[in-house]
């Protein structure tokens, strides 16, 4: 992802509860060593409550999540609602959709007239290439049953529902390859539902995505000449 | 109300020889009495939480060494395969034992077995309301147990669609060949489950309501009645909804009807027929009972721990009125998020949202339930019996899973970790570390009074620590692993690349996850050994203030030889009043109390 948005949110949190955590562990054990029947031998403190501390540690934890939820909110609206733009103001066309089965990733790319299920669009399977530093963006959908599209190292997760068209986008920022996982369940080979994304630099992209079609091009062609 | 049938102990302890086989069975078997029900529950449940158990340890084991052969199980099983697990098997391992953990362990100890034998006694009535209502619910359990059971045995490997049973999944038999018939018995099982709860809840609120003994108010009623009766509330208004959905399942499964399949679907090549439905339509109404019944199965725990440490803390509960209106805050609020389990599910961004603010408020009855437990051992007398451990343990892996909620409450981080092990280790925590922990101890503080002996305490400190050390070794390692994003329901998860280095991680986990369960035969020698030789109890052995204690152990039928009157709340421990450092709700004002004889004897 292009801004570590979750990954700060998480550290965030993991601050805040570990510091509560660490704190209220550390009062238990100071009670339990400190009020331990053989060591204290003075009067029980007899109370049944007190007002002004229910309200201290209602008033708090309150202030305290709703900044943490409020706090939230922005990157939550950057994954899932501002879908990014082109110049024209309208929204940025997938580059590729992502297709759900049991179990696999089927792939389209558009091709050159940008649009899909034309002739000119190529086909992959579990293989997925984007250019590097560029807004992605990804229609998914499903065939037969709920799947999931995660990609681990980029923070991006989304269920592919089937009858549901969703898109989903994120910014590469690192050469590599790195696993598609479905996250979801969806019968007995879900373990093995492993594609593979790859992050390449804008002109390798364009190199692979023609090699890819001369590629398939090459066995259509053979395919019609041996009928 | 019938009126109170005061036989004591004395006149119920008929030996065997006196009993015909059908008064027997009458007593025994077909009981309408809510302790024999209880006991009932108590002993299937615990059977299941064994088989729960030993599932897990199957999963634990293919993750740990995955595909290798399993001992003892493999060769019986799996001969064809040269003895290691299947795909197949290992979804349904993590389904069942998800199912008979969530379904058949923890919802029916907690309103099955306590609910049955503590209601009645904590409020003083001699029965529950509706007894035969009450009989049904157990035994309405046993079509459950079977079609359960049974899902094991028919067809390929049993069901498989994971508990949640999502659709298409679970509503298409051509998406997973393997589970036909059995997941059209583990929705009939589900359907089973639901009606026994129904009766359940039914019973506890009119019981609640209306059966009080004289005084006792509801605001003098122990926090376990308070648990159990909002958790009674719950499922009253929860669990139709699920039976309904689950009804559509079944004819979606069954007469080709179309409620959560979309058109146009081609399932392993061929084109399926239904269509017009909605697969989220089903999370919808799944989670719109399942997220109240986490809270059904954490309530009734609260309740029971409040209980415990009062007693072993020697000190009135911190905050009684509050920790009620928390219950309250948590039930409510529990009916509004249940979206959080969807954020990533394809639903509207915007409701995520809403959902996420109402998920974190949560937090906040939680936070003023924690800060209360630990306001009543503050400044008391602690006594560190084992029931005491357990439940001092379950406020602080509470804690820990109250605190990893907020990662997957916030929106985006959920994003990342959902579906992970990172909401794995923190419902284990809530319901192990919490709920299961707070179980342990209630059979400790309560087997006195159900079977009039004493457990054994050496015995049950090294049951804790075990348990405490091996479950915190097993789960909290489970944070780790989420944390890298290391998902759920994975069979290998080594096949990718981003996981493979996190198999040392496992294997840790899985060799925790073993002795863990081993170390269970601490707790099985010591219930049983107890049962028939413990030192006996007397009514009061932990000189605590509830009714029940005022009862003879184990109560006749009818409970109480005397009408108990209610003079205060349960929490009156070391009260300036009296000499003694308890005070039984019973006991008149400024009259000295008897250790074994409840003070309202005389009455009688």
């Amino acid at each position: 992802m292009a801004d570590n948005s979750i990954d700060h949110l998480f550290y965030v949190i993991l601050w805040m509860t570990g510091l509560v955590f660490i704190g209220t562990g550390l009062a238990m054990f100071w009670f339990l060593w400190k009020y331990d029947e053989k060591k204290n031998d003075g009067p029980v403190w007899y109370s049944h409550g007190s007002h002004l501390l229910e309200i201290i540690w209602s008033v708090i934890p309150a202030v305290v999540i709703l900044f943490l939820a409020i706090y939230q909110m922005d990157a939550w609206a950057g994954a899932r609602m501002r879908r990014p733009m082109l110049e024209n103001g309208q929204p940025k066309p997938a580059m590729a959709r992502v297709i759900g089965r049991q179990f696999e990733w089927k792939i389209q790319y558009p091709g050159d007239d940008k649009q899909f299920d034309t002739p000119d669009d190529l086909y992959t399977t579990n293989d997925l290439h984007v250019p590097r530093d560029e807004e992605v963006v990804l229609e998914i959908t499903s065939e037969d049953v709920l799947h999931s599209f995660f990609l681990p190292n980029f923070r991006e997760k989304q269920d592919v529902v089937p009858g549901m068209k969703q898109f989903l986008w994120f910014k590469p920022v690192k050469d590599g390859k790195y696993d598609i996982v479905c996250a979801e369940l969806c019968g007995w080979g879900h373990y093995k539902m492993k594609g593979r994304i790859t992050v390449e630099s804008a002109s390798d992209f364009r190199a692979w995505l023609q090699k890819a079609y001369d590629e398939q091009e090459l066995s259509e062609y053979s395919l019609a000449e041996a009928e | 109300m019938s009126s109170i049938t005061a036989d004591g102990q004395a006149t119920h302890a008929h030996t065997s020889n006196e009993f015909g086989v059908g008064e027997f069975i009458t007593t025994y078997v077909f009981s309408r009495d809510h302790k024999v029900i209880g006991l009932q529950f108590l002993f299937s449940t615990l059977l299941w939480f064994l088989i729960g158990g030993l599932l897990a340890i199957g999963i634990r084991w293919q993750l740990a060494w995955p595909w290798s052969d399993m001992p003892v199980i493999g060769p019986m099983l799996f001969s064809a395969e040269g003895g290691q697990i299947s795909p197949e098997f290992y979804t349904m391992l993590f389904t069942m034992h998800a199912t008979v953990m969530t379904f058949l362990v923890i919802i029916p100890i907690l309103a099955g077995a306590f609910g049955n034998y503590l209601i009645p006694l904590m409020i003083g009535a001699d029965d529950m309301a509706f007894p035969t209502l009450n009989m049904l619910s157990y035994w309405v359990m046993w079509p459950a147990f079977l079609f359960f059971g049974g899902s094991f045995f028919v067809a390929g490997n049993g069901a498989s669609s994971g508990w949640t049973s999502y659709p298409p999944l679970s509503s298409i038999s051509e998406a997973a060949p393997g589970s036909g018939l059995a997941q059209t018995m583990w929705l009939i099982a589900l359907t089973c489950v639901g009606i026994s709860s129904m009766m359940g809840s039914v019973n506890y609120m009119t019981t609640i309501i209306q059966m009080r003994a004289p005084g006792m108010t509801m605001m003098r009623l122990p926090m376990t009645i308070w648990g159990m009766f909002i958790t009674a509330l719950l499922q009253a208004f929860a669990l139709p909804v699920l039976t309904a959905a689950g009804f559509m399942q079944l004819a979606d499964r069954m007469f080709g009807t179309g409620f959560f399949v979309p058109e146009g679907l081609i399932v392993n090549n061929s084109e399926m027929a239904a269509g017009g439905g909605q697969p989220l339509l089903w999370q919808h109404l799944f989670w719109f009972y399942s997220h109240p019944a986490v809270y059904i199965m954490i309530l009734p725990a609260m309740g029971m721990v409040s209980d415990i440490l009062a007693c072993f803390a020697r000190k009135p509960l911190f905050g009684y009125k509050p920790m009620v209106y928390a219950i309250c805050g948590i039930a409510g609020l529990g009916f509004i998020v249940w979206g959080h389990h969807m954020f990533v599910s394809g639903m509207n961004p915007g409701l995520g949202m809403t959902f996420m603010v109402a998920t974190m408020m949560i937090a906040l009855p939680s936070a003023v339930k924690t800060f209360n437990w630990l306001g009543t051992i503050y400044g008391g007398k602690i006594q560190f019996t084992t029931p005491m451990l357990f439940a001092l343990s379950f406020v602080l892996m509470f804690v820990i899973g109250g605190l990893s909620g907020i990662f997957m409450a916030a929106t985006p981080v959920d994003i990342f970790i959902h579906d992970t092990y990172f909401i794995v280790a923190h419902f284990h925590y809530v319901l192990f570390g919490g709920t299961a922990m707070a179980v342990f101890g209630a059979i400790y503080f309560w087997f006195p009074k159900m079977f009039g002996r004493m457990m054994n305490e050496p015995l049950g400190k090294v049951h804790f620590l075990l348990t405490f050390l091996f479950m915190n070794g097993t789960f909290f390692t489970m944070h780790i692993l989420g944390a890298v994003g290391f998902p759920r329901r994975l069979a290998d998860p080594y096949h990718y690349e981003t996981f493979r280095h996190l198999l040392p991680m496992n294997q840790f986990m899985t060799i925790c996850a073993i002795l863990m369960v081993a170390c269970q035969i601490f707790f099985i020698v010591n219930f049983f050994y107890s049962i028939f030789f413990g030192p006996k109890a007397g009514r009061n052995p932990w000189h605590a203030n509830g009714l029940e204690w005022q009862a003879p152990s184990p109560p006749g039928h009818g409970n109480f030889d005397f009408q108990p009157i209610v003079y205060r709340g349960p929490y009156e421990y070391n009260s300036p009043e009296v000499d003694e450092d308890y005070y039984p709700q019973t006991q008149p004002p400024n009259q000295r109390g008897d250790t074994d004889e409840p003070a309202t004897m005389v009455n009688h």
